[in-house]
């Protein structure tokens, strides 16, 4: 551990250590988190000020169908010419005195930020919230090389002592209780105990305030860039941000290529949805837009800034028509907040760096779909999560998509038969309504069998008697 | 007009009573009913797991059933979303797309077909039972059905609707999902069906008996009231 870097508790698991395993562990965590009823209802009850706060919002909105046709016409139209827009923004960022620098993946994004701290002889780091620098596990790198990093979002830096990944990719301890922080605070800041959220932020903030002059380098995200201006555009409730961004020497932002957009415009329209769905806010409190490192005759600001532009398989996402939209995603979150898989198996149980359907549409695109279609087939497929997408992602129509490749890439023999021999059966009437006829005079047998499929659904749920008589025998009977 | 019911293959087997309700509603307002013997199953399972060819073969004899109807109504909102969502899709770029479009255009969810189509509300039922109403996702969210059902209800003489706290989540079916993730599925159901039953009704009105499957299967399981009904079977006036 160096200067400013707390002492996690334990080590974060960011991936699994097997990923052909990534489906059991799947199954088993979402089976014992879902005997945490307590769990549950905290997750429930804590999002229950939400749904009322972006109901009351969205309402204020003259239109917010409307408001999302304009948004999704905005990340559609970027994303559709990102070789014309990605050019431009740096054009103009690198005009302003900027640097960007291109990472194909996770593994380039991480060297070129360890060049960048060597060369600046950086000793601490401090960061703001970012999930791309998450999703290339940039703080184990960083630490692996004697960094000192701390995360200055107030959810990110209980995240980072209680030593785990973010529960959610918006509200990173979202599943921890107020008396728990207040326990991890006193064990790791030797703070007095407290109930009040207000002293509990202080207590952050009064640890944070010296973090932020002694680093060197200031780690962000972008959540906009824009092509026009060549700004990067934060949004952020706490001010951590732009302290992190503006106090030490030297600026990097990471951002996934998929975040530019034309023109401050277009912003314009983003910056209230992303607040709005995502938090139920009419505006987030801190938007700042940052053009570059400090100006000759500037008082303050980074001396040098730089732009990290992250592919690592955002292409490959571009290449499939059918999915590119889910390139449109700002992040905000609103489709886990709606999510009813999300709220009853719990961040955690995905493994994966963007939780809920989003986590899901995308993460066999990011990780391989052999591995991980199973994020895609854990979904009832209800919809909610797009119904609630402000830039209207198709999501729960991409897990069907991600089904269906996954069916044709990489098969479940035993599955395919079963589908092969359905097809085959309901292919001939007469076939169909004997083997639903044995079916329900067997019912009673199959039952006490307890076989796979009906013997899962028998474990919890029971079902009815078989009826006497099928519909279509019924309906011969009446004519 | 003549009506063509199209029967999910569990409403056949495992609930023909739902279907019987549907032609009995249909036929009280003076509209004839026909049951085609060759249809099957909607292919729906297979299509949800992925294995589209194999769905894409039992679409095909649907549509082929189902030729020639002037109107195709069903009384589930996840097998209609099927064939008019999702056959377009299926087919898209195939010799069948015009058709899958066409039937497409010709198919409704029953509550729909008879306030959108009909223009009927008030189907002379009574019903003297405190209700609510349980949202199918596939009726709500890919056929954009919320209000119809409603309609009717109210129109039904002695009835008393009432929301619960979570009209709008999902029970927690999605056909094989139920099976395949049951701890998931199940802890939906918990939810959907605390809801419900906090409401305090007699029954739980459903468009959906896939949904109606879920939640007395878990209510049943729980020793939790009430059950639930379809609709058709509430404004057939047959309380159970």
């Amino acid at each position: 551990m160096t200067p400013g870097s707390p002492a996690a508790d334990s080590h974060p698991v960011y991936e699994a250590e097997d990923p052909h395993l990534a489906k059991r562990k799947f199954l088993d965590d979402a089976a014992e988190h879902v005997r945490d009823t307590g769990h549950r209802a905290f997750v429930r009850k804590a999002l229950g000020g939400y749904y009322i706060n972006r109901d009351t919002q969205q309402a204020r909105y003259r239109d917010w169908e409307q408001a999302r046709d304009a948004a999704s016409l905005a990340k559609w139209s970027a994303v559709n010419r990102l070789d014309e827009l990605l050019p431009k923004f740096v054009a103009a960022f690198e005009a302003n005195g900027g640097q960007v620098h291109w990472a194909r993946n996770a593994d380039e994004a991480r060297t070129i930020i360890l060049e960048l701290l060597r060369g600046a002889k950086a000793k601490a780091v401090i960061k703001s919230k970012c999930m791309t620098s998450e999703e290339i596990h940039l703080n184990a790198a960083l630490e692996d090389d004697g960094y000192g990093v701390v995360e200055s979002d107030l959810g990110e830096f209980i995240q980072q002592l209680r030593g785990e990944p973010p529960y959610h990719f918006v509200f990173p301890c979202m599943h921890v209780r107020r008396d728990e922080i207040s326990d991890l605070f006193g064990r790791h800041l030797g703070t007095p105990p407290t109930d009040s959220p207000e002293e509990l932020t202080m207590i952050a903030r009064r640890h944070m305030r010296r973090l932020y002059v002694d680093a060197d380098v200031g780690i962000t995200g972008a959540n906009f860039l824009v092509a026009e201006t060549g700004q990067i555009s934060i949004t952020e409730n706490e001010g951590n941000a732009r302290l992190t961004a503006a106090l030490p020497r030297m600026h990097i932002a990471i951002s996934g290529i998929e975040k530019v957009v034309a023109n401050l415009d277009d912003l314009a329209v983003l910056l209230p949805m992303l607040a709005t769905a995502g938090a139920g806010q009419p505006m987030t409190c801190y938007n700042t837009l940052y053009a570059g490192p400090r100006q000759p005759g500037e008082c303050d600001g980074p001396e040098e800034m730089h732009v990290v532009l992250l592919d690592n398989s955002r292409t490959a996402i571009l290449a499939d028509p059918e999915q590119r939209d889910s390139l449109h995603c700002i992040r905000c979150g609103a489709c886990l907040n709606v999510c009813p898989i999300f709220k009853n198996v719990g961040g955690f149980t995905y493994g994966t760096t963007y939780q809920g359907p989003i986590g899901s549409v995308i993460t066999p695109h990011l990780r391989g779909l052999a591995d991980w279609n199973h994020l895609s087939g854990a979904s009832s497929l209800c919809g909610a999560c797009t119904d609630a997408c402000p830039v209207r992602i198709d999501i729960h129509h991409h897990l069907l998509h991600n089904r269906r490749n996954a069916a044709k890439t990489a098969p479940n023999r035993l599955e395919r038969l079963g589908h092969k021999l359905f097809a085959a059966v309901a292919s001939r009437p007469w076939l169909f309504a004997t083997g639903g006829a044995v079916f329900r005079k067997t019912l009673w047998l199959l039952k006490k069998l307890r076989l796979p499929l009906l013997g899962d659904w028998l474990a919890t749920r029971d079902l009815p008697a078989a009826p006497a008589a099928s519909f279509r025998s019924q309906w011969r009977a009446r004519k | 007009m003549l009506v063509s019911l199209f029967i999910p293959c569990f409403v056949d087997q495992m609930a023909p009573r739902v279907g019987l309700a549907v032609a009995r509603v249909l036929e009280r307002l003076g509209h004839a009913c026909e049951f085609r013997a060759a249809q099957t199953c909607c292919g729906q399972p297979s299509f949800n797991s992925g294995y589209w060819d194999e769905a894409r073969a039992v679409a095909i004899r649907a549509i082929e059933v189902f030729a020639g109807a002037d109107v195709v109504v069903g009384p589930s909102g996840s097998c209609v979303a099927m064939m008019r969502v999702f056959y377009p899709q299926l087919l898209e770029g195939t010799p069948q797309a015009t058709a899958a479009l066409d039937l497409a255009a010709r198919t409704f969810e029953f509550g729909e077909f008879l306030v959108e189509k009909l223009g009927v509300t008030d189907v002379g039922a009574r019903f003297p039972h405190r209700v609510t109403y349980h949202d199918g996702c596939h009726g709500l969210r890919e056929l954009r059905i919320k209000e119809a059902p409603r309609a009717l209800l109210r129109a039904v003489r002695d009835l008393e609707l009432v929301e619960c706290d979570e009209p709008e989540s999902c029970c927690g079916f999605g056909g094989l999902f139920s099976v395949k993730y049951p701890m998931i599925s199940t802890a939906m159901a918990e939810v959907k069906g605390g809801s419900l039953a906090r409401t305090d009704c007699d029954y739980i009105v459903s468009s959906d008996p896939s949904c109606q499957l879920q939640l007395d299967g878990w209510l049943s399981r729980n020793e939790r009231k009430p059950r639930t009904i379809h609709l058709a079977e509430v404004l057939a006036g047959e309380g159970r």
